[in-house]
């Protein structure tokens, strides 16, 4: 073949090569920013308070957030698909009264554990029922279910509370599921692990694979930048999405247990407002409420990111609603900023 | 007339009238004027929320900040009559009103101008505003004696036979619906939430439009911080929390569709309405106070399931699911 002919193009359409990628690519990368937000908390942290660096209190900073940040990982994958589930805190607080009353009933750590997932599980299969079967819009569905799940809790416990419960459940929520081990070496040490934070961790290893390696994932993500194009493309549209429910309702229902054991005690009221602030964190972690975009690495970074800005606050003293201002501050900017920045730069002309 | 009412907002007005009786025939008390007076007034606020939330939900948007912005715009009219009790009534009520516009031009800057999705903004603003109200009243709250007598007499004042919460919220009413009908900024409201493609066609800014409903619902918020504030004699960080969920949900039994570019005031006044004699005909029937939220969801989920069948069109497609998807 004569090499100094340009051969015509055959096909109408030319489909160019991605681009290759450039340093200020993976700099603006999503996760990459949160990195740099996440090193900056750290620093600042330990320059003000002494207290910061130190194991224990790290750990016991982690109680904190990571019956939310569980909840967040099934958040992430739906709003990744265009849902969102805003009952997740009533789940939990319908849980934890289920939980109540099978502790007066006598049941072990295993059993209490299993009733919280498993209203978490019919919750989750109610809103998930009403979304695909009568297809609603999810944000309405579930602000319904969440006054009615936290309705049904007032309804049956009033103004009581539940405290009952047996020690070996109690010291599942309250206790260093790890312990501290040190070595010869003062760096090389395990470090104590709370059970929450633990589940969180392994739980989040297990939905990243899912989502980024699996044929699943990748329909999760299909699903979410065109649902109709993928339903066209034989992906299970509604049957993923009642799926995804489903697991959001037993992670509910997981920290619903989670929680009470570390609080050793219920009222209705439970988990108020938790909705949000997970929210809050599956947004500042990169998912995009657009729906396709969004990375389980980058929920992780932003539970992380915000956890430690709260304890760090908290160490000084800060009241939490003050700390809020600088959390909802920051949600906005890392939203904005790209953007302003896409408005001001001013692009060569192609 | 026939513009003002729909076929909907007759059945669920029928809904209404049915329950009224039926609490009345059981509990006489209940239909006295006192009474129904009293639940007006203490509706009143949703009345005009979930009004102004409708504004946005027809753009496509939504405002989960109002309940915020309502507790710090009372918060700052509240300050206003603790510190400078001496200026008039009016500008205290305009304090109110004005902060909240401010609150709700940040908001619909942001999202307008820089197209942040309005769940993510409300929800950071939503934060922002809660933690400004420590920050603005040193963490302590402004109890009713603190606060200036006028300040506090107005919302109980009673004009033939209802209070002026109720009236303000009659007129508030009017105007929204003069203005959704007969402006042309408040048809392009629809216009920009039922197709917004055809609405840049038909050079409706959509942009502008966006502003205008993020503004009214927070100036509207602010007004409403004033009397939440006056009428409960207390303002503190965490009054109306949680509120904005029962607002949307107002709008939801009232038929505006989450979709954008449906919805009616007196729909959205039924709406309210209606929660609202749910909070108040329980204690009538004697039925603990904790049946409320359960009663609320079982309403909103029955209502969102009879709007999306009265939405339905009888229409064939390759894949019948397909077409749904498409308007999520």
């Amino acid at each position: 073949m004569n090499m100094d002919t340009p051969v015509p193009p055959v096909d109408r359409y030319i489909v160019l090569d991605a681009p290759p990628r450039r340093l200020r690519d993976v700099l603006l990368r999503w996760e990459v920013i949160l990195v740099i937000l996440l090193v900056a908390t750290i620093v600042v942290n330990t320059i003000v308070s002494p207290y910061f660096l130190d194991v224990f209190n790290l750990a016991d900073a982690t109680f904190n957030f990571s019956e939310k940040a569980i909840i967040a990982l099934a958040m992430a994958l739906l709003i990744l698909v265009r849902e969102i589930d805003l009952s997740v805190a009533a789940i939990v607080a319908l849980a934890a009264m289920g939980i109540g009353y099978a502790a007066e009933a006598g049941f072990g750590p295993v059993g209490l554990f299993a009733t919280g997932i498993g209203i978490g599980l019919l919750c989750g299969a109610f809103n998930g029922m009403l979304v695909t079967w009568f297809s609603l819009p999810s944000i309405v569905v579930t602000i319904g279910t969440m006054s009615l799940f936290r309705g049904i809790t007032q309804v049956i416990l009033g103004d009581q509370a539940k405290t009952k419960y047996p020690q070996e459940f109690l010291d599942l929520g309250q206790s260093y599921f790890i312990k501290m081990k040190e070595t010869g070496i003062s760096w090389l040490f395990v470090p104590p692990v709370p059970l929450s934070f633990l589940i969180f961790l392994v739980l989040a290893v297990l939905f990243g694979l899912v989502l980024h390696k699996t044929a699943v994932g990748r329909q999760l993500f299909a699903i979410g930048s065109n649902p109709v194009a993928a339903r066209f493309s034989g992906i299970p549209v509604d049957k993923l999405r009642f799926l995804l429910f489903v697991v959001s309702g037993m992670l509910s229902g997981l920290a619903g247990a989670l929680l009470t054991a570390r609080l050793g005690s219920m009222r209705s009221n439970i988990g108020v407002g938790w909705e949000l602030d997970i929210v809050t964190m599956v947004i500042l972690g990169g998912v995009s409420i657009a729906g396709g975009v969004g990375s389980i690495l980058g929920v992780v970074l932003a539970v992380l990111v915000l956890g430690l800005v709260t304890f760090g606050m908290s160490l000084n003293n800060i009241p939490g609603q003050v700390v809020s201002v600088y959390i909802g501050a920051l949600l906005i900017a890392v939203i904005a900023i790209p953007r302003i920045l896409d408005k001001v730069r001013v692009r060569p002309i192609r | 007339m026939k513009g003002l009412f729909n076929y909907r907002e007759l059945i669920l007005a029928s809904i209404l009238l049915v329950g009224i009786a039926a609490i009345g025939a059981y509990q006489p008390a209940f239909l006295r004027w006192g009474n129904i007076s009293d639940m007006l007034t203490e509706t009143s606020v949703l009345f005009m929320m979930a009004l102004a939330q409708m504004v946005v939900i027809l753009t496509r948007g939504i405002d989960l900040s109002v309940a915020a912005n309502l507790a710090l715009s009372g918060m700052l009219a509240a300050l206003v009559s603790q510190y400078y009790p001496e200026i008039p009534l009016v500008l205290m009520i305009l304090t109110g009103v004005v902060c909240g516009l401010i609150l709700g031009l940040f908001n619909g800057l942001l999202i307008a101008f820089l197209g942040i999705p309005p769940i993510v903004m409300t929800l950071g603003t939503l934060a922002i505003f809660r933690g400004l109200i420590i920050i603005i009243a040193g963490g302590d709250q402004v109890n009713a004696s603190e606060m200036g007598a006028a300040f506090q007499a107005f919302p109980k004042q009673i004009f033939l036979g209802l209070a002026s919460p109720v009236w303000i919220a009659i007129a508030v009413s009017l105007l929204f619906w003069i203005f959704l009908n007969y402006t042309r900024a408040g048809r392009g409201l629809y216009a920009v939430g039922g197709n917004p493609v055809a609405a840049r066609y038909c050079g409706i800014d959509q942009r502008r439009q966006e502003l205008l409903a993020y503004v009214i619902s927070g100036a509207v918020a602010g007004l409403c911080g004033y009397l939440w504030v006056a009428r409960y004699g207390v303002a503190y960080s965490e009054i109306a929390s949680g509120y904005e969920l029962t607002v949307i949900a107002a709008c939801v039994i009232g038929g505006v569709s989450i979709g954008g570019g449906v919805g009616s005031v007196a729909g959205t006044l039924l709406g309210a309405l209606f929660l609202g004699i749910v909070m108040t005909a329980l204690p009538v029937l004697q039925i603990s106070p904790f049946w409320q939220m359960a009663i609320s969801g079982a309403v909103i989920l029955a209502a969102v399931v009879i709007n999306a069948r009265a939405e339905r069109r009888p229409d064939k497609l390759i894949l019948p699911e397909a077409r749904r998807l498409r308007r999520v």
